[in-house]
């Protein structure tokens, strides 16, 4: 064989090659695509069905046997209260949490348990939760069938995403920060409570705010605690005339949320509840929506802006 | 402020003091120690409510009946408890799940990590985790109103609920996390490794599959297995799109309910607190996250075993 061969045949399997490359070029586009389009098609649906019935009504009605004057008020209540509770515990508990591994945790078996115990955490189905919640809130600890139980199941749920993400943006602050708080006398909790945790803000934010785009969705496990689907009442108020002016009565109260009242309404046969369903998915999209980009703008922002 | 009163405030304090300080300190390590253990005392919650019930229900059913009858009607006259045709249901539509997820997911991690120009991994990234905080019930609206008209005039016998139809879309659900895990591996492996091939004369393609690829597969392993947990425990979708009846099958035409599908159903009706159909669910969701372990326990050798440390 002449070089002459040889250097066509080198190149032949070069351009071979090289066509792979643009194969899958095109195939990874394509696979890309099918995310991007099913995304748009979901949207797309929920806009064209829900659309029309969203109105200010829709928003302020109790719902209703007739779908045309059947609304989401005691829905978006009832997640508002069930996310305030869910915030109460989950974010100081989270952040204590990831305060501890990263900063003060000696190097020895129990923490290593509880590392480990938190990553399985996160693998845990949400069901799981639910039942635990059942079990353990609901009946043994006596709160019911109540905003409390289903807040603190939501609360254990995010626990990991707010520990996780606490411990990484701790993580992230320079050790000389540190060094520098010590050398001027300050205690631990001092250098905690005073510089990391605030520089670390942004991040633990981002978390939280992740986390709650999840709890917001999360109909499983609220089914399971025993939420009520069809719920024509509002829990009593937050606020009272009377000194202490703060009612708490709310959280022993009955409720149902926002996936709730869709999950009740996609599984009814009338074509007219699931245009209720439509709109009230499009609700809770453009929420969890709004609600992830926040947590990922303020990342990006957060990469851009600090320098250590 | 004058220049004695500064003086007297800049003044060392006093041992006493530095003794409260100090209780303080250990005051709030130990209540920040506190938060951090409650997880564990989550997980032994978890596992301590639901092996009580069980071992409640399983006071009434024997263990090898639970495991063997094919039938599962407990709210029946006629009751059986064989939790086979729960555990069909989820592994049929888990997997059309995963074969719907892991392809796509590894193919967009390794586009978007090898391939992909700049700006589309900047603008990629951020939604498909968009996509991955959709609430699932609205993939189960999405599922029973679209995909399953959609699949129905491709295969008319389709019936209104299927396996098939909650696969699909929870497949695509779970792409983001499949990707996104993945794609953070391969991000991982350093950059002399690809250099190195490159310098051999591999084409991108070939470094991505031969070099890459490899060097990541721990992290792709847990990427997988992640998905695996997430199609195994998904309710919503399955709740919806895949009726409630349980169906001893393996074919993904067919409604079937899955484990997660008949807590829902058991939890929609009310049953009293202690009843032999309130354990059920505890039993069910105990079968449910042994199940998941055992995948988090293989998954964990599998990342030990193939773990590459640069």
């Amino acid at each position: 064989m002449s070089k002459s061969d040889r250097l066509t045949e080198i190149r032949a399997i070069i351009v071979r090659h090289k066509r792979w490359d643009l194969m899958f070029m095109a195939v990874g586009m394509f696979a890309l695509m099918i995310s991007v389009l099913t995304f748009t098609v979901l949207f797309a649906q929920m806009i064209i069905d829900g659309m029309p019935r969203l109105s200010w009504d829709f928003f302020t009605s109790f719902p209703s046997r007739r779908p045309g004057s059947a609304g989401i008020l005691s829905a978006w209540v009832g997640t508002s209260l069930v996310m305030l509770v869910t915030i109460a515990t989950a974010v100081p508990m989270g952040i204590g949490a990831g305060v501890y591994l990263e900063e003060y945790a000696p190097k020895n078996l129990v923490t290593e348990i509880i590392e480990v115990n938190v990553t399985n955490l996160a693998g845990v189905p949400s069901i799981i939760y639910g039942l635990l919640a059942l079990g353990l809130f609901v009946y043994q600890l006596g709160f019911g069938q109540s905003v409390l139980s289903a807040g603190l199941a939501l609360a254990l749920l995010i626990l990991p995403v707010v520990i996780v993400t606490t411990r990484e943006a701790i993580r992230a602050i320079p050790v000389a920060i540190r060094e520098g708080c010590y050398a001027l006398g300050a205690t631990k909790w001092q250098t905690v409570s005073d510089h990391l945790i605030p520089y670390a803000a942004a991040g633990i934010l981002t978390g939280i705010i992740i986390g709650l785009a999840r709890a917001i969705g999360e109909t499983a496990p609220i089914i399971t605690i025993g939420a009520m689907t069809f719920i024509a009442f509002l829990p009593p108020s937050l606020v009272q005339a009377e000194f202490p002016f703060l009612s708490f009565e709310w959280l022993t109260s009955p409720f149902t949320v926002m996936p709730i009242q869709m999950f009740n309404w996609v599984s009814r046969p009338e074509e007219a509840f699931q245009l209720n369903a439509a709109a009230a998915g499009l609700v809770l999209v453009v929420m969890t929506l709004t609600m992830n980009g926040l947590a990922i703008y303020l990342r990006y922002h957060m990469r851009k802006k600090i320098k250590w | 402020m004058t220049a004695k009163s500064l003086a007297k405030s800049c003044r060392p304090r006093r041992l006493g003091y530095s003794y409260r300080r100090n209780l303080k300190e250990r005051f709030i390590e130990a209540v920040l120690f506190l938060m951090a253990f409650a997880s564990v005392a989550i997980t032994l919650a978890i596992v301590a409510m639901l092996v009580k019930e069980s071992y409640a229900f399983f006071q009434h059913v024997s263990i090898w009946d639970f495991l063997t009858d094919t039938q599962w009607t407990p709210l029946f006259d006629d009751a059986h408890y064989g939790i086979l045709p729960l555990v069909s249901g989820t592994l049929v539509s888990s997997t059309v799940a995963l074969l719907v997820a892991i392809p796509l997911g590894t193919i967009i991690a390794i586009y978007l990590s090898e391939f992909a120009p700049f700006a589309v991994r900047e603008i990629a990234k951020p939604f498909l985790e968009l996509l991955g905080g959709v609430p699932t019930i609205v993939y189960g609206y999405f599922a029973l109103l679209f995909v399953t008209p959609l699949l129905q005039r491709i295969f008319p016998e389709l019936p209104g609920f299927s396996l098939l139809s909650a696969g699909l879309v929870m497949g695509i659900m779970i792409i983001p996390y499949v990707s996104s895990l993945s794609e953070d591996a391969m991000r991982a492996v350093p950059m002399s490794m690809r250099e190195g091939s490159y310098a051999m004369g591999a084409t991108r393609f070939q470094t991505a599959i031969r070099v890459v690829m490899p060097a990541a597969y721990s992290g792709i392993a847990a990427a997988y297995i992640l998905g695996i947990s997430r199609a195994v425990g998904e309710t919503m979708v399955v709740a919806v799109a895949a009726g409630m009846q349980p169906n001893l099958t393996w074919n993904p035409m067919e409604p079937a309910a899955t484990i997660t599908a008949y807590i829902v159903q058991v939890s929609l009706g009310d049953l009293p607190h202690g009843s032999i159909g309130y354990q059920t669910i505890f039993a069910a969701g105990l079968t449910l996250l042994l199940m998941t372990l055992t995948f988090n326990i293989i998954g964990h050798i599998l990342r030990k075993r193939y773990r590459e440390i640069y």
